[in-house]
């Protein structure tokens, strides 16, 4: 009897599956309770809308292996769609506008994904950058976007869904929590079928795709489409669950470059790792000038603290590169088989 | 199009293809490490930025011009085998997404130590050349253009003749062109990327001091690298011909396009309308201006 509870335990799949509860349980029971409203509005929500926009970059890069540096431009479409489509269409439900926003940001993603079809490697990397300085342009020079909001900065309206108001740090938690937990079990569902392994041929040798039948150009630009709509969706997020406003500096090079970190860091085609990474990419800012602060005291301005963070940054980046080219979570997967074969071997020999 | 002022149109052009120079300075950069190690190095305007940095703080604590010309050509060098030693080596046979990765930490690390060193204030530069426009057959021209055109070009034929006749050159060349063969010959590949990086490093200088004179030293001088990058697209990462012609197709559709399209859309569109024509260019023909033919951009 018992052979048989540690060999359903020990398959994958069902372990991946209670993981993943075990983590709902804690996301939904358990923080709401002991998360402080510094946690859970300075952390926990930017951490998760950062996770999504990394899922999303990941289904582009890590699965389908064309690498974009215009990912916050397709942040920014998502936020400043949603928000239009709220002020303008009265009595949208949010969830509507959600889509509806994810959809647009889809469009924007098909549209400079078409060069793809043509360019590969850098050079579509490259001109990836073309969207993101063109939607940083338009959202920042036609008036219309931003409402004619003289200063460009709008603030973001309730969130509600279903006569339900999602209001304060714990209420924008859920929201997101909720919104992610959706999106990121439909991207797990997507990299698993045959479209995910579409993706996967097509990174990992282009013509063997094309020669068994798999159709190229029309995957490529699903790819740009779905990694462009969550990543729309996590823009939403961003600006009306985290900042609360939308404004197009929010999404400039600077947020594109963090997301590919994020799935470098984390660790590339996987989608748990854009969690580990961005957890690792929200939270060590923090540590650090924690660190600084505690450290150095008043010693040093807030400048050279920046540029130390920027510094410090930098060299992670490049020592994870070196020391883990696979990610955080090859690491995490190394660090549990080893733990698990030691339970395993203590449980052998008694 | 009644009084149209051909005179202008001339000018604007002419403004642009110097414009475009300056580009072209800092994409000979980048194309000399693509080209050996197949690395884009997005650290190019970071080393632009650091060179510049160096170079004026120098200057103004009273280094002599060419004592501190010469300094900062040895910390580039430093830098250059460094690079190669800390990040390069222990990173080999890694996928080119990954080195890129590794560049862009590169680039956060480089800024924030030069502005950590130097300081973040804004510094002019003066190199003795006076930007006075003169007037050519009814054209003005700033002579601070024409100079900095000169000293391109100069650069491009010294870069030529140092890949054509010395043994470096030519160990850079068949590094180029087959890495492996490179090896089985007996070239040692990490002093030769050692050795480009400080070539890219002297380059990054260059183009530092002429677009330190032009816009002053600060941080925006590590942003010329999103000006290199559609030359880049555009000529081809390997080629360095193909940066120069790169740079003069982008900086006079550049100006052209500010001048007499820019004001239908309420101006500021210098900043995606580079990357415009060069998506546009690559969608007509994909191969690029120059660069391989026979691969597909890759």
């Amino acid at each position: 009897m018992s052979t048989i509870a540690t060999k359903i335990w020990t398959t994958p799949r069902l372990r991946a599956w209670l993981a993943a509860l075990a983590l709902l349980i804690v996301a939904y029971g358990l923080v709401p309770y002991f998360g402080t409203t510094y946690l859970l509005e300075a952390i926990l929500t930017p951490f998760l809308a950062l996770s999504l926009a990394a899922v999303g970059l990941n289904l582009l890069t890590g699965y389908a292996g064309q690498l974009s540096l215009g990912t916050a431009a397709f942040m920014a479409t998502g936020a400043f769609a949603a928000y239009n489509f709220n002020l303008r269409i009265h009595g949208l439900p949010l969830t509507v506008s959600l889509l509806l926003a994810g959809a647009c940001a889809a469009a924007i993603g098909i549209l400079f994904g078409l060069p793809s079809l043509r360019l590969r490697g850098f050079y579509l990397a490259v001109s990836t950058l073309a969207a993101q300085f063109f939607v940083q342009w338009v959202l920042t020079k036609f008036g219309w976007f931003s409402n004619n909001n003289p200063s460009g900065v709008i603030d973001a309206p309730p969130l509600s869904l279903f006569g339900f108001s999602f209001e304060g740090p714990l209420g924008r938690y859920l929201f997101t929590l909720t919104v992610v937990v959706i999106l990121t079990a439909v991207a797990q569902r997507i990299v698993s079928t045959q479209t995910g392994h579409d993706f996967i041929a097509i990174r990992d040798n282009e013509l063997a795709a094309r020669v068994i039948g798999i159709p190229v150009l029309r995957t490529k630009l699903l790819a740009f489409g779905l990694s462009s709509f969550i990543v729309g969706v996590a823009g939403v997020l961003w600006a009306f669950a985290y900042l609360r406003t939308v404004e197009p500096a929010g999404f400039n090079l600077d947020r594109s470059f963090q997301i590919v970190f994020i799935i470098i860091i984390g660790g590339l085609a996987s989608i748990r790792g854009a969690f580990f990474g961005a957890a690792l990419i929200v939270v060590f800012p923090v540590i650090l000038s924690c660190l600084g602060s505690w450290l150095f005291g008043g010693l040093f301005d807030s400048g050279i603290l920046d540029m130390s963070q920027r510094i410090i940054l930098g060299l992670l980046i490049i020592i994870f590169l070196i020391v883990e080219p696979n990610g955080l979570v090859a690491l995490w997967d190394r660090l549990s088989q080893s733990l698990s074969s030691i339970t395993a071997s203590k449980r052998n020999h008694p | 199009m009644v009084n149209f002022d051909f005179a202008f149109l001339i000018e604007v052009l002419v403004g642009g293809l110097l414009a475009g120079v300056m580009y072209s300075l800092v994409a000979i950069g980048f194309v000399l490490i693509y080209k050996t190690s197949g690395v884009l190095n997005f650290a190019q305007g970071a080393m632009v930025l650091f060179a510049a940095l160096t170079f004026v703080s120098l200057l103004e604590r009273g280094v002599p011009f060419w004592l501190s010309l010469i300094i900062t050509l040895a910390v580039m060098v430093i830098l250059g085998i460094a690079v190669e030693r800390v990040v390069l080596r222990p990173l080999v046979n890694q996928p080119p997404i990954t080195l890129f990765m590794a560049t862009l930490g590169l680039s956060y690390i480089i800024e924030g130590a030069a502005q950590l060193l130097w300081g973040t204030q804004v510094h002019g530069l003066e190199l003795g050349i006076d930007d006075t426009p003169f007037e050519i057959a009814g054209v003005l021209i700033s002579k601070f253009d024409l100079v900095a055109a000169a000293i391109a070009a100069g650069m491009v034929i010294l870069l030529t003749a140092f890949f054509r006749y010395t043994r470096i050159g030519l160990a850079f060349r068949a590094v180029a062109d087959d890495q492996f063969a490179a090896l089985a010959v007996g070239l040692r590949l990490p002093q030769i990327w050692a050795a480009v990086w400080t070539a890219a490093g002297m380059v990054a200088l260059v183009a530092g001091l002429m677009w330190g004179a032009r816009l002053g030293v600060q941080f925006s001088l590590s942003l010329v690298v999103l000006k290199a990058l559609p030359v880049l697209v555009l000529g081809g990462f390997d080629s360095i011909l193909g940066a120069i012609v790169g740079g003069l197709l982008i900086g006079a559709s550049e100006k052209l396009a500010e001048v007499y399209i820019g004001p239908m859309f309420g101006g500021g569109i210098e900043g995606w309308f580079a990357y415009v024509v060069a998506l546009v260019f690559l969608l007509i023909r994909p191969a690029g201006l120059f660069g391989q033919k026979l691969v597909e951009r890759a």
